[in-house]
């Protein structure tokens, strides 16, 4: 039989209980930096919705997406269902900028723009003030379940909860008009999509920020996951310097003799003086000296820690800091210009430029000239033959077209539009269909001759549209 | 997680199972939330089945208590609300007439019914939405017989596309026929034989088919007095009474331009159906199709060929 002595079997259940993390309030660098990012996106994500903006047709929301109209309005762009091509271009923008930042620098995204991390923020900034920092919330937890417990978690659990509903409110009024929203919302008018969004996105809201929080990068995350394959040893990670933390000796908190730098390089002990703030700091509980971890969110926070302890010792701080895997084995500074940033950054950029290439050479209308193929064609009374095209005209613009229609190729062709319209017009924002009669003397010998459809905006407000078609004779 | 769960000794937990007599797993907790949420599952399935059709038994299955309603018109006129239990057919039938696209539809199809032909035929939207509902109605309702595109068949089912109307193009004979159907006929002539070829020559000179002159042709315009009656005496038909014009390039029933410049085949053509006669039914969709998708459908096959 094998050693059984480091193997023991106890019953322990094969679930365990999530342990509550409290983490403790810090001042710093990354703090102050991840207060930013908490207003500005929170700026954005809460206010865009209410911006008016004058357009000619459609709503006079600056940033709306507009499903039943199929329209998505963001300022003075509107994207229509054909461009859709620029979503998917957005998205291969942001996986190259998310690829090229994650192999500089590390899970950035997960520990600073992260909306669950931002939203946990700012629910354990709400914990906070109402049950006191770190301390008191262990003390808290411990107690018996009084009036002075009840009041407190009651009273955090109640504004998350308005928090959540109202992000998940906000989420719904980027689909609809806010404002009418917000009335109908409340009178009970909204459609049942809008009580249905806003209640789902309340409760994942409330319990991922609320309760969930690490468990949610933990287990849930993909992005967490496949992240480390984007990893490599030049790639900057929130890492503990363990050569001066730990010395030849081990850490060791300050006691008699071990008070000053020189005095403990003389016994050997490294510079961790085990003080455990960078463990307590931890939104996902961890302790960053036992290496590079999953679970790190890569926030930064346990860096403030250790450079307050630092700062007030008087030591030199960066024994948390950001460095590569290399650096910390040779002391070498990691070389940020190597193939795979490079080349990500060219991808990031060339999909940057082809994105504004895309938006900004839209064509403000388009044309679509489709046979009618059945029949191909019909012999007239007067022996001439008739071809029928469906000319589909799409204008893009904020305001009407009227277009004039000519067909170049067959010089005496009789041309006419059902419902004997002189000019085409397509209201703004639209699209219009016509069924297009094209009549021809038959000509010995001849087959099908080559058309092309010309449109002329009658007040050159646009360039001619263009499209060819085929004439077939028999 | 990454690493194995240590116990307070220091030593790895595992879950007690042994292969082998040495392989043991180790045991690292999954979080109880995950447990909760699987039993929540199990309970939304539970709520499911009691809400929707789900257990089969016997030939027949459990059937859920949600329900689905939506309105008939009773064997008396009235509507009435009925209520199903919950399935996709109910429910499409619901949407049909009370979804927001289904409402939007009915806006489109009252203005369709309220605006006069010659309103309609000014109103791009109006138009294009009758000629839509008409191409799918031409579909599924006339284009067994006259083809998908209104092309018809030579000899039996008339050409649609085309600018010829046998019975004229107003839109109160298009309505009226799809209404009430056609019953189209010529009865058979009974010409002698030694003047049918003149005849069906004469006939096929009036469109420029064939060149005849002299005797042969007065004749044939002698015989063609008979037809006059229906066909008119310059060939030019009446659509009084569905009698073709004979002047034009078409033909609906005698197949001459498949003949290519063979006045021989062109003069047997002529001659079937002269010694035949035509007999063309067409049913009557009154009762079918509503007034408004007739009209609707009127429009569409009346700008199939234009004018």
């Amino acid at each position: 039989m094998a050693n059984n002595d480091d193997l023991s079997y106890n019953a322990e259940p094969l679930y365990a209980a999530r342990e509550p993390i409290h983490p403790k309030a810090i001042h710093g660098r990354f703090r102050r930096f991840k207060n930013i990012v908490l207003l500005v996106a929170y700026g954005f994500f809460f206010l865009l919705p209410w911006i008016r903006w004058d357009r000619g047709v459609g709503p006079d929301q600056a940033v709306m997406f507009d499903i039943p109209s199929r329209r998505y309005y963001l300022f003075d762009l509107v994207i229509h269902p054909q461009d859709m091509f620029l979503l998917a271009g957005f998205l291969i923008l942001a996986a190259w900028l998310l690829f090229f930042v994650t192999g500089l620098v590390g899970r950035a995204f997960c520990g600073y723009f992260c909306f669950q991390t931002l939203w946990t923020d700012l629910f354990m900034k709400v914990e906070a003030l109402v049950q006191g920092d770190r301390n008191k919330r262990l003390r808290l937890e411990k107690q018996p379940w009084n009036v002075e417990k009840l009041t407190k978690k009651g009273l955090t659990v109640a504004i998350w909860t308005v928090i959540a509903f109202w992000t998940g409110f906000t989420f719904t009024s980027y689909w609809a008009d806010a404002p009418q929203l917000f009335v109908d919302f409340f009178t009970g008018d909204a459609v049942k999509a809008a009580y249905i969004t806003t209640g789902i996105l309340t409760a994942t809201t409330l319990i991922f920020a609320g309760f969930a929080r690490e468990q949610v990068c933990i287990y849930m995350c993909p992005y967490a996951r496949f992240q480390s394959v984007m990893f490599d040893k030049e790639t900057l990670v929130v890492s503990y310097d363990a050569k001066r933390g730990e010395g030849e000796a081990g850490r060791a908190p300050l006691k008699q003799g071990l008070k000053t730098l020189e005095e403990r390089h003389a016994q050997g002990v490294g510079d961790c003086i085990d003080c455990n703030l960078c463990v307590q700091v931890c939104p996902t509980g961890i302790d960053i000296r036992d290496g590079l971890q999953l679970e790190c969110i890569s926030c930064g926070l346990c860096i403030d820690a250790c450079d307050e302890i630092m700062t007030k010792r008087g030591w030199p701080t960066g024994l948390i800091r950001y460095a590569s895997e290399l650096e910390l084995e040779t002391g070498e500074k990691p070389n940020l210009l190597k193939f795979r940033t490079i080349g990500y950054g060219l991808a990031t950029f060339a999909a940057t430029v082809l994105l504004l290439y895309g938006i900004f050479a839209r064509a403000p209308a388009d044309v679509s000239v489709q046979q009618v193929r059945q029949p191909l064609f019909t012999v007239m009374a007067s022996g001439e033959i008739q071809n029928n095209y469906n000319v589909k005209i799409n204008n893009k613009l904020q305001e009407e077209l009227d277009f004039r229609l000519a067909v170049e190729g067959l010089p005496d062709a009789k041309v006419s539009v059902v419902g004997d319209f002189e000019g085409l017009s397509v209201p703004a924002d639209s699209s219009r269909k016509f069924l297009v009669h094209v009549r021809a003397r038959p000509e010995s010998g001849v087959e099908r001759k080559d058309l092309e459809f010309v449109l002329t905006e009658e007040d050159g407000r646009i360039e001619p549209l263009e499209h060819d078609a085929t004439f077939v004779f028999r | 997680m990454s690493q194995q769960t240590e116990n307070k000794k220091g030593q790895v937990e595992t879950t007690g199972h042994v292969w082998d007599g040495d392989l043991r797993e180790y045991n690292n907790p999954l979080p109880r939330w995950w447990l909760w949420a699987f039993y929540v599952t199990i309970v939304f399935s539970v709520v499911y089945w009691i809400l929707y059709p789900a257990w089969p038994y016997g030939d027949s299955y459990t059937k859920g208590i949600s329900t689905v309603e939506y309105t008939v018109e009773g064997e008396d006129g009235q509507e009435k609300t009925v209520s199903e239990p919950w399935n996709t057919r109910a429910l499409f039938t619901r949407d049909m007439q009370s979804s927001p696209s289904a409402l939007a539809q009915q806006e489109w199809v009252g203005k369709v019914k309220d605006m006069s032909f010659e309103a309609i035929e000014q109103d791009p939207d109006t138009l294009q939405f009758a000629m839509s509902v008409g191409h799918v109605t031409f579909g599924d309702y006339c284009a067994a017989c006259h083809g998908a595109g209104g092309q018809g068949k030579v000899g039996a089912y008339p050409n649609l596309a085309d600018n010829a109307w046998l019975y004229g193009n107003s839109y109160e004979t298009i309505v009226n026929k799809i209404h009430n159907g056609i019953q189209g006929m010529m009865p058979a002539q009974n010409v002698p034989e030694d003047t049918i070829d003149d005849l069906s020559k004469y006939v096929l000179s009036l469109s420029g088919n064939a060149e005849v002159s002299g005797e042969a042709a007065s004749r044939g315009k002698q015989a063609f007095a008979s037809c006059a009656g229906c066909h008119g005496a310059n060939g030019k038909g009446n659509e009084a009474l569905g009698a073709p014009n004979l002047t034009d390039a078409i033909w609906g029933v005698a197949d001459v331009p498949g003949c290519g410049d063979d006045v021989g085949c062109k003069v047997d053509e002529i001659n079937y159906v002269v010694n035949n006669g035509i007999q063309r039914q067409m049913p009557g969709f009154g009762d079918r199709l509503s007034e408004t998708q007739i009209r609707m459908l009127a429009i569409y096959v009346r700008q199939l060929g234009g004018n």
